[in-house]
Parts: C-alpha cells; sequence; structure tokens
C-alpha cells in the first residue's frame, strides 16, 4: 500500500508542478525564452498573496483575484519593456536579462521581507483528506491543485488550438517573419504571451505558498521543479509538461517512501535519464524546429 | 494620369555595403498585372520585401495610393491590403492547412476571400486541409501560400517565385488559378525567374539586372531577343 499511496502521491504532486512549469514551457514554446526569473515571480506572486491576504484578511485563494491580473500586468509590462529588446539582442541575451532580473527580484523580496519563511494560511483545507481504505488517503489540498494544475494546461491547450489569438502564437513560434507578413503583431502577441505566462505563475505561486513555507530564495528550486518538468515533458509541448511534472512528482514521492532524504535526489536522476535516453522529452512538439 | 496604387520610388535598398536596389522605381496601376523578372541577384526578392515592409529603403519611398508607407510596420501593411506569398512559400510547418488559411486572414480584412473561396479556387488544398503544413508537396504548398495570402483580402498581392522548384506542370496548374484572382479587381506583382510563364500572365513586365531596370514593356509586345539580351545583361544584337 506504500507504493500505492507513493504514486498517487506523486501524480497529485505532478500536477501542481505541472501548473508551477506551465507558464515556463509557454513563454519558451511562443517565443524561445528560458524564463530564469519564472521561479522568483511565483515566488513573489506568494508573497503579493501574502500582503494582500493580511491586509484585507482574505482567504489566499480569494487574493487571486488581485494577484492574478496584477501579475498579468508585471508579464506584459515586462515583456514589452525588457525582454523585447532583449530579444534582438541574440540567443543568450534574454537568458543573461532573466537571470539578472532573477536576482535582483530574490534581493529585493529580501529586503521588502525579510528571510523568514512565511506561509499562506488557506486553513482545514491544508490538512483535510479523503480516506479512500487504509494507508491511502488524498488530501484535499493536493487534490485542488493537482486540478488546477490539469486544468491550467488544458485552458491553454484549447488557447492555443482554437482562438485567433492562440493560432498565431503558433504561427508566430513556427515563423516570426513569415506570421509578420499574415498581419500579427509578434510583439504585441508576446507580451500577451507573457501575460498569461505569468498569469498561471501567479497561481502556481498561491498553490505553492500554500502547500510549503516560503522564503526569498525558494525561487530556485521552483524554478529547477518547472524545468524539469518541462524538459522531461519535451520543450515546447504543453501536454508534455503535465506529463512531465507527474513523472518528476511520481520520481519524488516514490524515491521518498524509499527514503525521505532520496525524494528530491530521485526526481534529479529521472530527468538526468530521461535526458540522456530521451533527450528531446517524453511528448516532444510535433514538428521539428 | 490618376495615382497608381503602388509607387516604388527611387528606392535603394542595400545589405550591409551592397545594394540589392539601386535607386529602382516600379509603378503598379490598380488591377494591372505586372511581371518582374530577372536572374538570381537581380533584386527581385528584395523589392517584395521592401513593398511588403520587412525591408527598410536607405533611399527614395514606397507609395500606396499615393500614401507614403515609410516606417509603417509589415503587419500593419497588411491591414492596408498589401498580401504576399514569399519566396519559398514559408507556410507554418506545425500548423494544419486550414490553421495556415486563417492565420492568413488574421487581419480580418472585409473582402471577396475566405476560407471557402480558396478551397473552391484550389480543390486539391481543400482535400489536404487537416494535415500539417510541413506535409505537403511543393506545388501544395505554393497553393496554401497563395490562397494564405489572399485570405487578407488584398489590394496588392505579391508573389514571390512561385515556380521555384516545381515541375513545370505544377507551375502552369497554379498560373491558371491567377484570371480568377485578378477578376476580384486584386493588383498582382509577380516575381519570376521563369520568364515564359511571367509574360503569359502579365499585362506587363520590367526587367531587372543588379538592382535596376533595364527593360519595361506590354507583355504582348516583348521583343524576345531584346528581353533575353536584358535579363542576362548583354548587348542586343
Amino acid at each position: 500500500m506504500t507504493w500505492v499511496n507513493a504514486v498517487v502521491q506523486g501524480i497529485l504532486l505532478g500536477g501542481l508542478y505541472a501548473l508551477v512549469a506551465a507558464g515556463l514551457s509557454l513563454m519558451f514554446g511562443v517565443m524561445r525564452i528560458v524564463n530564469l526569473a519564472h521561479g522568483v515571480l511565483a515566488i513573489g506572486a506568494a508573497y503579493l498573496a501574502l500582503e494582500v491576504a493580511d491586509r484585507l484578511g482574505w482567504h489566499p485563494f480569494l487574493s487571486l483575484l488581485v494577484v492574478v491580473p496584477v501579475m498579468a500586468a508585471v508579464g506584459y509590462v515586462l515583456q514589452r519593456g525588457l525582454l523585447d529588446r532583449a530579444l534582438r539582442g541574440g540567443e543568450l541575451a534574454p537568458l543573461l536579462v532573466t537571470f539578472g532580473l532573477a536576482i535582483v527580484l530574490q534581493n529585493l523580496l529580501l529586503e521588502q521581507f525579510s528571510a523568514d519563511a512565511q506561509r499562506l494560511d488557506v486553513g482545514s483545507l491544508g490538512t483535510a483528506s479523503i480516506r479512500v481504505t487504509d494507508g491511502l488517503s488524498i488530501g484535499w489540498f493536493p487534490l485542488l491543485s493537482a486540478v488546477v494544475g490539469l486544468l491550467v494546461v488544458a485552458g491553454l491547450g484549447q488557447f492555443l488550438a482554437r482562438t485567433r489569438t492562440g493560432r498565431a502564437m503558433r504561427a508566430t513560434s513556427d515563423d516570426q517573419e513569415a506570421a509578420r507578413l499574415m498581419g500579427i503583431d509578434n510583439r504585441r502577441l508576446y507580451a500577451i504571451a507573457t501575460a498569461i505566462a505569468l498569469g498561471t505563475v501567479a497561481v502556481a505561486g498561491v498553490f505553492l505558498g500554500s502547500r510549503t513555507t516560503f522564503d526569498p530564495g525558494a525561487g530556485a528550486t521552483t524554478l529547477i521543479f518547472a524545468f524539469e518538468a518541462v524538459v522531461i515533458g519535451g520543450l515546447g509541448s504543453l501536454w508534455g509538461t503535465l506529463a512531465g511534472g507527474v513523472v518528476l512528482g511520481v520520481a519524488q514521492t516514490v524515491g521518498a517512501a524509499i527514503d525521505p532524504a532520496y525524494g528530491i535526489l530521485a526526481g534529479h536522476l529521472v530527468f538526468l535519464v530521461v535526458l540522456a535516453v530521451r533527450p528531446r522529452g517524453l511528448l516532444p512538439a510535433a514538428v521539428a524546429r | 494620369m490618376s495615382t497608381p496604387l503602388l509607387e516604388v520610388d527611387d528606392v535603394t535598398v542595400a545589405y550591409g555595403d551592397l545594394p540589392a536596389l539601386r535607386g529602382l522605381s516600379v509603378r503598379v496601376a490598380e488591377g494591372e498585372t505586372l511581371a518582374v523578372i530577372g536572374a538570381n541577384g537581380a533584386g527581385k526578392s528584395t523589392l517584395l520585401k521592401t513593398i511588403a515592409g520587412l525591408l527598410r529603403p536607405q533611399r527614395g519611398d514606397v507609395r500606396l495610393d499615393g500614401t507614403s508607407l515609410d516606417g509603417v510596420p509589415a503587419h500593419v501593411r497588411v491591414a492596408r491590403g498589401i498580401a504576399m506569398s514569399p519566396e519559398g512559400r514559408r507556410l507554418f510547418p506545425s500548423l494544419t492547412v486550414e490553421d495556415n488559411l486563417r492565420v492568413g486572414g488574421h487581419a480580418r480584412r472585409p473582402g471577396p476571400w475566405d476560407l471557402a473561396r480558396v478551397y473552391d479556387l484550389f480543390p486539391l488544398v481543400s482535400e489536404r486541409r487537416a494535415r500539417p503544413a510541413a506535409n505537403l508537396s511543393g506545388g501544395e504548398q505554393q497553393a496554401v501560400a497563395i490562397g494564405r495570402a489572399l485570405m487578407a483580402n488584398p489590394r496588392l498581392l505579391l508573389l514571390d517565385e512561385v515556380s521555384l522548384g516545381l515541375a513545370p506542370v505544377v507551375v502552369a496548374q497554379l498560373y491558371a488559378a491567377l484570371p480568377r484572382i485578378t477578376e476580384q479587381g486584386t493588383t498582382v506583382l509577380v516575381v519570376e525567374q521563369d520568364v515564359n510563364q511571367a509574360l503569359a500572365v502579365a499585362s506587363r513586365v520590367q526587367c531587372l539586372l543588379e538592382g535596376r531596370t533595364v527593360l519595361e514593356a506590354a507583355a504582348a509586345d516583348v521583343d524576345h531577343a531584346q528581353l533575353a539580351a536584358a535579363y542576362f545583361g548583354v548587348e542586343a544584337r
């Protein structure tokens, strides 16, 4: 039963990782930007939710009504003001710019909120669970975060597949110059993509901050898990990111079931194995670019 | 004479220090089909890219309907009625044929062309609508590329090297669709290496050599010896 339990918990954890990684996957898929500030931005969103919850006395989930639009606006401005310029400077520039941004943001958070660990309080939801059988119970919070992760990935997938803007994003991702010849303003489109990505980052940050404690340095681990989920799943593929998140989650919980110290390590090992055996990931984007 | 739809006025475009267009002027009247021909490196594709807004002239001006397009980005030019089927087709490989066409209609310009009309023009494209564009033959890809440009309902359609890498019979099929496009009142500027094909569809032809016009004539009364001389840059007879 321990193993079944470990796998079930791993799948749920994987849903959360997919939620965290979705924005990273979207930004890479549309703009080929590896956003190294992704993790810190998620933690920043968690701090923002903390402020809203403290000052207005709102539940962390209710704070999403403020945090998501604010982060989306941050994304729009970030793309137009900073990343667009970086994109003109070649492939390496966005990497360096987001790396620098991550350091600046982390230190701003440290300055503002100190290094003390914080946590978003979701009340009884944090501990309540459904008991399936002896030795297997499913927590409401992990279940909710997995469902939200699934919905975000599915929602983004539908958006890209069915809407005019989503189609334009796929076209721009294939061939930016040809897309401009179709009347697509790629810079506006990029700003929308980053806004959506940071909107999902906001949701991810609130769930991360409600699950365990966080501090300004937590962005680094967040980024690594998100990055591993994206790479395991296959770059540029959203459903691959969901699969990658689940693989990473299961590896971590099964590893931890063997020995609690091995959880994170097992995740990294599976990541390395996938990278060695299937470097393009489990579900790579259909067309090689 | 009324204002031509397109005026390329004394335009110079250079890649670095290497000029591709040297003070070139081109005028296309509304409803006309102009063929620009010339050998490799004559500046034909550069001309189309400049009109479409992908390249910026160092000197001179491009005007649509008398209005300067200086500083107008490519995507806005589409909204104003300039659509291009680029050299090498440049379809979006991961998108289906139908999505490629829909992207062509991104600007939502009103006009005669929609999915149904494009499928009617190219029945073969219709059969392939659900396939990824990457899995089409060259001729099918070219048909999609033309259809995609039509979806923008252009006043001015730019066709770059339709015949490139295609069998003559396929090229003839593609050009057979051109009268059905021009009968909608669309002005067409076609760039071709295939001189006979260009002469067959165009009302006027302009031959470029090293970024300059060396011959300009109505397609009906082109002297072939003269044209060959202009094309290759040798003295006629």
